[in-house]
């Protein structure tokens, strides 16, 4: 079937920039997206500026794989922002911020990527959810609640998109040494740590591999899960 | 009736009689009903129709529309009934587009 032709959004730095290398070293072919342009080239690898809650330009997005690879195998939705802040001080802004690029983007690459994936009969989703969610950490309740969105929206697009042989999956990472954490007070972070059965910091490694699980084609029967890191 | 996207719309329809249990008569052309009391399509199929439009029309004309939007879905009379109501509906999308 050629190369696996895997997308994967917010790829400028972090974990995305990690699984696009990753999976370029896997030969796949990468296509990446980030609201401001990379400061790093890699073969096979092609990137594009969008905003993930855009629908027009999200759609380009698709238009431009469907016109040099004609299908798409894999998508990867871990484009993210957090939003740490007690509720009594955060601004409705930050709200719409927070729902328009973990939820609202994480549904339109879904219902894209279904589009070209259908056609083909095969496809594989991972979306990325959070520990926020069941550990319910004060001072995220936004940032928690748009992942527990995400992580409904993975268990009913897993039984919509069964019959096109679409699997959706979620991945729910621990806190990792990332820019997303970065101004999150040590103390706070070293209970949260406490809070998981093995209290250490997850690694990209660990991410990519709950990922390589669920992107490989014998996991056709395992769709609308969300598997939690480190024991959470 | 723009004749280049009916034939695209009779085209899709076509190639989706292959996959589909019911079978769209796509010999009738405008008159070939698709969904809705007199359809032949389950909702399933509908979706593979839509999409397989959707896809043919980015790739006959460079434009991205969504067929299913809101208007699409509230309208009362459906433009998902026939192929031809499906065409009329498509071809207001892509002269707004343009």
């Amino acid at each position: 079937m050629g190369s696996p032709v895997t997308l994967i959004t917010g790829t400028r730095k972090g974990i995305g920039r990690y699984l696009a290398e990753y999976y370029v070293n896997r030969a796949h072919s990468v296509i990446g997206c980030s609201r401001s342009p990379i400061d790093w080239e890699l073969a096979n690898y092609d990137h594009h500026i969008a905003d993930v809650s855009d629908e027009t330009a999200v759609k380009r997005i698709f238009l431009d794989i469907r016109k040099k690879f004609g299908r798409l195998d894999n998508l990867i939705n871990n484009a993210g922002i957090a939003s740490m802040n007690h509720v009594l001080l955060t601004p409705l802004s930050s709200v719409h911020k927070v729902l328009d690029t973990n939820v609202v983007g994480t549904f339109l690459f879904c219902r894209e990527a279904a589009k070209l994936m259908q056609r083909r009969r095969y496809g594989r989703i991972v979306n990325f959810v959070s520990v926020a969610t069941p550990l319910k950490l004060e001072g995220e309740a936004l940032y928690a609640a748009s992942k527990a969105a995400i992580i409904t929206l993975t268990q009913v697009l897993a039984r919509e998109l069964a019959e096109f042989g679409i699997t959706v999956n979620a991945v729910g990472p621990t806190p990792i040494e990332t820019d997303l954490i970065r101004g999150v007070p040590k103390e706070k972070l070293d209970r949260l740590l406490e809070r998981q059965a093995v209290p250490r910091y997850g690694t990209l490694e660990d991410i990519a591999n709950v990922i390589d699980f669920y992107l490989k084609q014998e996991s056709e029967f395992i769709t609308g899960q969300t598997l939690f890191l480190g024991g959470v | 009736m723009n004749e280049k996207l009916l034939q695209i719309i009779i085209d899709v329809a076509d190639e989706l009689n292959g996959d589909l249990d019911a079978t769209i008569p796509v010999d009738r052309r405008e008159e070939a009903p698709l969904y809705g009391p007199q359809g032949v399509l389950t909702s399933l199929g509908l979706v593979s129709l839509v999409v397989g439009v959707e896809q043919a029309i980015a790739q006959e004309f460079g434009i991205s529309v969504t067929l299913a939007d809101e208007k699409a879905v509230s309208h009362t009379r459906s433009p998902f009934r026939t192929i031809g109501t499906l065409a009329e509906y498509a071809d207001g999308l892509i002269q707004k587009a343009n």
